[in-house]
């Protein structure tokens, strides 16, 4: 086991190496440097995240993709500050993440939509306002406007029980935008709806994106979803969790849905397969 | 008409049937009692409903008869016989009839949720009337509704003096004082680990304190009047309200705290918009249970020394005196009184926990 997280630790070391200069296009917002995290569990110390570097740039959508228990989840909780890694380096817009925190530097998306169940629609959105301390005018003006964006307008007094799970899930992602933090953190955001539902949403986050230049990093189980959005794509595997492969997208920035069946994108899917394949022989072998 | 419903029609039709054949008292007889032996006929025709079971409301009118016919025969009949008692469970039947169509029946929402647990009430205080009063009960062991009734009618004065210092009083203050501080020090246990660990067990041994044990020695520290059992009520309504805001206090998920972290919210901040909101559900049930928890212990209290006005205190100097009747009076007060506060906080709990699965319409 020790062995095996060393020489997945130089993999990803070349990859963080190579990453950095193929990302030149954006300012370096996020900076791993030979991240571990270990859990002490009632059974054992548990190994999260072995041996991670990484750099995300200005404007990057980066997807974490992995099997569960490969640590993309942690990862993304070790840059909103709601886990401490215990060995590494971390800097979340050039500052700790704990700081990038207070500074309100991001929004985050959770697995679930999590509202809270006696606010409507619109207060649930002003929360991080609320919390914030932008006036009532402001508010107003913020919940109308990052409704709009993710197509909720007219459900303001709607309280989200009376919402399907999608547009709970909207409401969601216009809570994190609504406070304008430059990064967008989502756990696997659409886990939990249908195919369906999940295209629509995949394809207005992708506008999103485009409309406001967000850094957004992104974790997903699934391959299409990863590599439909991504300027890049994070395969991970599990025992320790590591990084074990990085893909530059070559897809074009402006993405139609029926981009899914071009070959170019075939190949990519390909590669990302090919990656999380090989992590998963790696652990058997 | 169900089987259960063909039962009960049968039922009724047999004993109006017997209602005419046995007689009615020792001394008088079918003449002598014009709207009873109507009933009884009424009853008797129910027989012929296993070919027509006819619409809901000729069990209304049935019962309606009923609750007229009996309690006013008792003006006539000093104590009933055979033929009597048939004809009171006839009542009795009829009654349990149209409920239990009235129950099945699709139709009429609101009315008839209403109508039923009132049916049920007067059903229950009728017969309350016409047994003791056709058994010819000693009044110390039960009295009728109606000597009660004349009772409290007559006593308005005495019950509204001893209303306002038990319940206006020492159990609203008490409640107050009790629910309220529990609920901060909840919060202060919730602030600091070091009160969890000796806090808690220390109100779960106030909790475990005998009220008749206390509430003497509350007199001797605050005294005879109203704050002594005000005090009683506090010790009772604190370990319910405590306990309760702590576990509501925990209720809060990871995932909404880990939510307001992001936001970098402050304690107060979590506290307020999240905690609290989410801890409501428990604090609600806690004043709920307090609510009947308080007037029980300040009516208790009041046995261990009072001045001469007060619930408990009538309560125990009107069993020394025989007078049930006005014992039973003050229960009534009490009953409705406690009734009512409870139903006040179960609306306030409805407002404010709307959003909650069980509340969702």
């Amino acid at each position: 086991m020790r062995s095996a997280g060393s020489r997945g630790a130089d993999e990803s070391a070349e990859e963080g190496v190579a990453l950095n200069t193929a990302s030149s296009r954006g300012q370096p917002v996020i900076r791993a440097d030979h991240l571990d995290l270990t859990f002490q569990t009632g059974d054992g110390p548990v190994h999260a995240l072995s041996d991670v570097s990484l750099t995300i740039g200005k404007g990057d959508f980066v997807s974490f993709i992995g099997p569960s228990g490969c640590g993309k989840t942690t990862l993304l909780r070790v840059i909103a500050d709601l886990e401490q890694p215990t060995g590494g380096q971390i800097s979340v817009n050039g500052v700790s993440p704990e700081q990038a925190r207070l500074n309100r530097a991001y929004g985050y998306v959770f697995q679930a939509a999590g509202l809270y169940p006696w606010r409507t629609i619109a207060r649930n959105v002003a929360l991080p306002l609320e919390i914030m301390g932008y006036s009532k005018a402001e508010r107003h003006e913020r919940v109308a406007r990052t409704l709009e964006l993710v197509n909720l307008t007219g459900f303001e007094n709607k309280f989200p029980w009376q919402l399907s799970g999608g547009m709970q899930q909207r409401a969601s992602i216009a809570r994190a935008l609504a406070f304008d933090a430059d990064i967008l953190l989502m756990d696997e955001p659409f886990g939990a709806l249908d195919e369906i539902v999940r295209d629509h949403l995949n394809e207005q986050l992708l506008q999103l994106w485009a409309r406001t230049t967000k850094t957004i990093a992104f974790v997903t189980h699934s391959i299409p979803e990863a590599v439909y959005l991504s300027t890049r794509i994070v395969v991970m595997s599990p025992r320790p969790g590591r990084v074990t492969d990085v893909i530059e997208s070559t897809l074009p920035r402006d993405r139609p849905l029926d981009i899914r069946e071009t070959p170019e994108f075939l190949e990519i899917a390909h590669r990302v397969r090919e990656g999380l394949r090989a992590g998963h022989s790696y652990e058997d072998a | 008409m169900t089987r259960l419903q063909a039962g009960l029609a049968a039922a009724v039709g047999l004993l109006g049937l017997l209602g005419l054949v046995l007689p009615l008292s020792a001394e008088t007889g079918l003449l002598d009692t014009p709207f009873l032996t109507t009933f009884a006929v009424l009853c008797a025709a129910s027989l012929f409903r296993f070919r027509n079971p006819l619409p809901v409301s000729v069990d209304g009118c049935l019962t309606l008869a009923a609750g007229l016919a009996l309690p006013m025969s008792l003006t006539v009949i000093d104590r009933g016989s055979a033929g009597f008692w048939c004809l009171a469970a006839a009542g009795w039947l009829a009654a349990w009839l149209f409920v239990e169509r009235l129950t099945a029946s699709r139709r009429g929402g609101r009315w008839t949720a209403l109508a039923v647990p009132v049916l049920f009430g007067v059903t229950l205080l009728v017969l309350w009337e016409v047994v003791t009063r056709g058994l010819n009960v000693p009044q110390v062991l039960l009295p009728p509704p109606s000597a009660i009734g004349a009772r409290f009618a007559a006593s308005i004065p005495i019950l509204w003096a001893d209303f306002q210092q038990t319940f206006l009083k020492a159990v609203l203050i008490g409640y107050a004082l009790g629910c309220g501080s529990a609920f901060l020090v909840a919060i202060a246990i919730d602030r600091s680990p070091f009160l969890q660990r000796g806090l808690l067990p220390v109100g779960n041994l106030i909790s475990a304190l005998p009220i008749i044990g206390i509430a003497p020695i509350m007199v001797m520290w605050f005294g005879f009047d109203w704050p002594s059992k005000a005090a009683v009520v506090i010790v009772m309504t604190f370990f319910p309200m405590l306990v309760n805001t702590v576990a509501g206090l925990a209720e809060a998920g990871r995932m909404e705290r880990d939510l307001m972290r992001t936001y970098a919210a402050g304690y107060w901040q979590t506290l307020v918009k999240l905690r609290l909101p989410a801890a409501a559900p428990f604090i609600f049930n806690a004043l709920k249970i307090n609510s009947t928890l308080a007037l029980i212990g300040a009516i208790v209290a009041e046995f261990f020394g009072t001045p001469i006005v007060g619930m408990g205190f009538r309560i125990s100097t009107e069993v020394g005196r025989m007078n049930v009747d006005m014992v039973w009076a003050e229960i009534a007060v009490a009953a409705v009184a406690g009734s009512a506060f409870f139903g006040a906080v179960a609306l306030v709990e409805r407002a404010v926990t709307f959003w909650h699965p069980s509340n969702r319409t």
